[in-house]
């Protein structure tokens, strides 16, 4: 691997701990972005971005729970809720227009943003 | 808290996250401003959510030889260092604060997508529009009077 590939990826990286840690989330949107830039397919960049996320995650979430900030009741329903979601969500991927999908995503969240801002 | 809300707020997260969409970027907001639960609990909350989620996605990939190790080696150190900071320096953060920066880092986050899907969207209809192709086409074989005609088609 290139130099200059090698210094983005720790740059990257930088990036995406800050935005685990700091937003509990979000790192994977900086992941994938920066991974395809390296020439990776998008399949190979989404899932090496899901095996980057998760020690990621394990390692802000053992921080997150001694500061307090976890409650274990509300993560057993959330949980739940997360992993059957995620299972539907990755079969209708295949039947919906992702285009589409992408605009209402975008938009959904820039309303969340702004609510929250306000 | 009435538990089948939040039931239905990881459905919709975990949806779009197996979509291929940040699903912590609409679960953090889902659990703030529709359950009031505490901008601190609802990303501690994402991040665990995220981790069996994620152990599933990542064993199928690996089966399908999908994940580019050395590529994982070399970002997975410096962001390990860089969130435990981050994670330590949000508990001193109040929650009001922290609300606020997960606000910009939404609209920044939804900026870029909108970006992106008007990108593809310009692509797509580049690939769409038809290109005028020659082709040869040979008729009647056993035609005697057989002559190539060339004909110009529309590909798409």
């Amino acid at each position: 691997m290139q130099a200059k590939k090698v210094i983005g990826l720790i740059v990257a990286g930088v990036f995406i701990g800050v935005a685990n840690g700091f937003f509990g989330g979000g790192g994977g949107m900086i992941c994938v972005p920066a991974l395809l830039l390296t020439g990776l397919s998008n399949k190979q960049a989404q899932a090496t971005a899901i095996l980057i996320m998760l020690p990621i995650s394990i390692a802000s979430a053992i921080v997150y729970y001694t500061n307090g900030f976890v409650d274990l009741d509300m993560l057993l329903y959330t949980a739940i809720g997360s992993v059957v979601g995620g299972v539907v969500g990755a079969l209708l991927l295949k039947k919906l227009s992702n285009n589409i999908l992408k605009y209402i995503f975008a938009l959904v969240v820039m309303a969340a943003g702004i609510r929250m801002l306000i | 808290m009435v538990w089948w809300y939040l039931i239905l707020a990881g459905l919709f997260g975990g949806l779009c996250g197996g979509m291929g969409m940040g699903g912590g970027t609409l679960l953090i907001p889902i659990l703030t401003m529709f359950l009031g639960i505490d901008q601190h609990l609802a990303q501690g909350l994402n991040l665990l959510v995220f981790i069996p989620t994620g152990i599933i996605a990542v064993i199928i990939h690996m089966k399908n030889k999908l994940i580019d190790y050395k590529t994982f080696f070399i970002v997975v150190v410096p962001a390990i260092i860089t969130a435990v900071c981050a994670a330590l320096f949000v508990g001193r953060l109040k929650s009001e604060v922290l609300t606020i920066c997960f606000g910009v880092f939404l609209l920044i986050i939804s900026l870029f997508e909108l970006y992106n899907a008007i990108k593809t969207t310009i692509q797509n209809k580049k690939k769409k529009q038809p290109r005028l192709k020659t082709t040869k086409l040979i008729h009647n074989i056993n035609n005697k009077n057989y002559k190539s005609k060339i004909y110009k088609t529309k590909i798409f």
